[in-house]
């Protein structure tokens, strides 16, 4: 696609995170209008003022927070328009030792991965279905693939929104509603700072948001960012769970 | 280093040495990279420190502006830009990067944010330009881009056939936005310091003609190829350097005169077509000397330099000579002279080698690069930067307990 505004709106759900910025300023640099949702206004404007000067197409910005669902009918019906394109990228690590015991932050962990993003993504999709058209993607992680004890707060919720995406895809494949999967495998961003994250499979932001452009691009349904995470997990999935148990990975 | 503290910011580690090495915490600033604000009537940008000049340029230069100054890579951030008041092919006509920055804003070891500008504070000011960054974290940075009609470069070239002739053209060449001389490092005798010299002009729509028509503003160059591995120790010796600078020579000589229009991408970072170019020197790596001699004494420093370093016949094909003018900032390598790099892959006695350039260097009055510098002396160090103490003083109003340290400010105790 050529420079210059095409016409078409993106909504990034989490704007100010690494990913979810890498995304915004990916699709404007292709001509896109963006809509960049999040719970700091502040930072969403410094996101904003950015990507304006970079791509010179609108951009506006909207507060959200996807532990209020009560707020999510009013956020949608508060937006200039309905985009074309929902791209949700909320999410919350955790420490899973303090979520095993601190039950408030394991329902934030919960809330965060799973509740929320489904919550407002399916708010969406009734909006798309009665328009007939609109895309969603929804980035959830390779964590969701299997629980294991080092982050199973975090996977579980993971694993309930890639359950809950699939289920809207085959809901909505019949109305030309598209609905992507996104797992990105491990990432450089804030979530993963101070990790040791191997180099091979990890990702910059980038890369991420160029694999969500190419997605939407070619109407994937489900992605691994690097495919080697497709191969990793295929055979981390394919461990019995007699043995999967007795093991740390 | 036991007992080392501090810490020092790090954008792309595009430093040959260790500026961006703290010494004890490294803080990664690279993803500070948003845009501020941009004046399209005045070229005018503020930008976190973070942005590098690769995405200045992919994103201004189809607007029609460019970088004030550009180095040899377009891989630096603005904030690295700053901290080393890196200079390109136009110092002697436009100066350094610093000369080009309106204001900075910078973080202190305090945790204040403090803005600077020539206006409000100039001695913070120009301690912070070229201060490697340790006088606190630079955050943002506002500075004027140039103007360009298009995103070409006219291209000619000189041929030099001796060091004395090549001093001779860059003078001549003073009139030229930029310039820069490629020396072969091998040849000797009659031959020493042959040189091709690159001249260069932003093109006019009116230049523009064949192919280049096409595209008013291309941004990338295309990546040539990478260097798989590191190749053996022994790749650059006399007969493989000699040999690649004769062709080298050779080639450029037959084009000389004839203006060659080219992507600015391609004629200021030849070397980001190339990846992982580093390899070539081996799994030891390189080191490199870059120092500045004074106009008045270069005509005889040089050719010492030059002869002992052709007697050596290892130095990398990769050398370059480049005429500088005054530098802006207390710590500014750029001096009025000439300024000359030199790559050497790392090996037994080369550190010593160095040593006896950089008398030479220190003796003719000039002085070692620090954005390149992994290993000159104290003594080097403090013989040759004569605004030292001014900069100590700045650095100590801004950073009273030391907290910003990088392994080169602890090296040269600065």
């Amino acid at each position: 696609m050529d420079k210059g505004t095409n016409g078409k709106t993106i909504l990034v759900l989490g704007g100010t995170s690494d990913i979810g910025r890498a995304t915004a300023r990916h699709f404007a640099a292709r001509g896109w209008r963006i809509q960049l949702a999040g719970r700091d206004p502040e930072a969403l404007q410094r996101d904003a003022d950015d990507i304006a000067s970079r791509s010179r197409v609108a951009v506006t910005v909207h507060a959200f927070d996807v532990l209020d669902s009560t707020a999510m009918a009013p956020f949608i019906d508060g937006l200039p328009l309905l985009p074309d394109i929902v791209v949700c990228v909320v999410g919350l690590h955790g420490n899973q030792a303090r979520a095993q015991s601190d039950l408030d932050h394991a329902t934030a962990i919960l809330r965060s991965n799973f509740e929320g993003p489904a919550l407002i993504l399916g708010l969406f999709a009734e909006h798309f279905a009665r328009r007939g058209s609109g895309m969603i993607v929804g980035v959830t992680s390779v964590a969701g693939d299997r629980g294991r004890a080092s982050n199973y707060v975090y996977g579980s919720a993971k694993a309930g929104f890639s359950a809950y995406l699939s289920g809207l895809r085959n809901r909505l494949a019949k109305q030309d509603i598209h609905v992507i999967t996104v797992k990105p495998g491990f990432v450089r961003t804030r979530m993963t700072d101070g990790m040791k994250l191997p180099g091979p499979l990890t990702a910059a932001p980038e890369e991420v948001a160029s694999a969500i452009w190419r997605a939407a691009d070619r109407k994937s349904d489900q992605i691994y960012v690097r495919r080697i995470w497709a191969v990793i997990m295929l055979g981390i999935r394919a461990i019995p769970e007699a043995i999967f148990k007795r093991l740390s990975i | 280093m036991a007992g080392a503290q501090g810490g020092i910011a790090r954008g792309l580690g595009r430093a040959y040495g260790d500026a961006a090495i703290g010494a004890k915490q490294t803080f990664q600033i690279s993803a500070l990279d948003r845009v501020r604000a941009f004046d399209a009537t005045t070229g005018l940008l503020t930008a976190e420190a973070g942005l590098s000049l690769a995405e200045l340029i992919a994103v201004f230069l189809p607007l029609g502006f460019f970088p004030p100054v550009v180095p040899g890579t377009k891989q630096v951030t603005l904030g690295g830009a700053v901290a080393a008041d890196v200079h390109g092919k136009n110092h002697h006509r436009d100066g350094g990067f610093g000369d080009h920055v309106e204001s900075l804003l910078i973080a202190t070891s305090g945790g204040e944010l403090v803005r600077l500008s020539p206006a409000m504070d100039p001695e913070l000011f120009l301690a912070t330009i070229g201060g490697m960054g340790l006088t606190g974290t630079i955050v943002e940075v506002t500075l004027r881009l140039r103007r360009v009609e298009t995103g070409w470069i006219r291209r000619q070239t000189l041929v030099a056939r001796n060091i004395t002739a090549a001093l001779a053209a860059l003078d001549a060449a003073d009139t030229a936005q930029y310039s820069v001389a490629w020396i072969d490092t091998v040849a000797n005798g009659a031959d020493l310091g042959r040189s091709l010299i690159f001249q260069g002009e932003h093109a006019s729509l009116a230049d523009l003609d064949g192919p280049a028509s096409r595209a008013r503003f291309p941004v990338t160059g295309s990546r040539l190829f990478s260097v798989p591995c590191n190749l053996p120790a022994w790749t650059l010796n006399r007969w493989s350097v000699g040999a690649f600078n004769a062709a080298y020579f050779r080639s450029g000589a037959s084009q000389a005169r004839n203006a060659r229009l080219m992507p600015a991408v391609s004629y200021f970072f030849p070397l980001d077509r190339i990846g992982a170019w580093n390899r070539v020197y081996g799994k030891r790596g390189l080191v490199q000397h870059q120092s500045v001699i004074p106009i008045e004494t270069a005509p005889t420093a040089l050719p010492e330099m030059l002869s002992l370093v052709a007697r050596r016949g290892d130095a990398s094909f990769l050398t370059v000579l480049k005429k500088l003018g005054p530098g802006r900032g207390l710590m500014s390598f750029p001096l009025p002279g000439y300024t000359l790099a030199l790559d050497f892959a790392m090996k037994p006695g080369l550190l010593a080698f160095l040593d006896d350039l950089d008398r030479i260097v220190v003796a003719a009055g000039g002085r070692i690069y620090l954005a390149k510098d992994s290993r000159q002396s104290r003594a080097t160090f403090e013989a040759s930067y004569r605004a030292l103490p001014r900069f100590r003083t700045a650095k100590n109003s801004l950073d009273p307990h030391g907290r910003i340290a990088s392994r080169l400010s602890q090296r040269l105790g600065i």
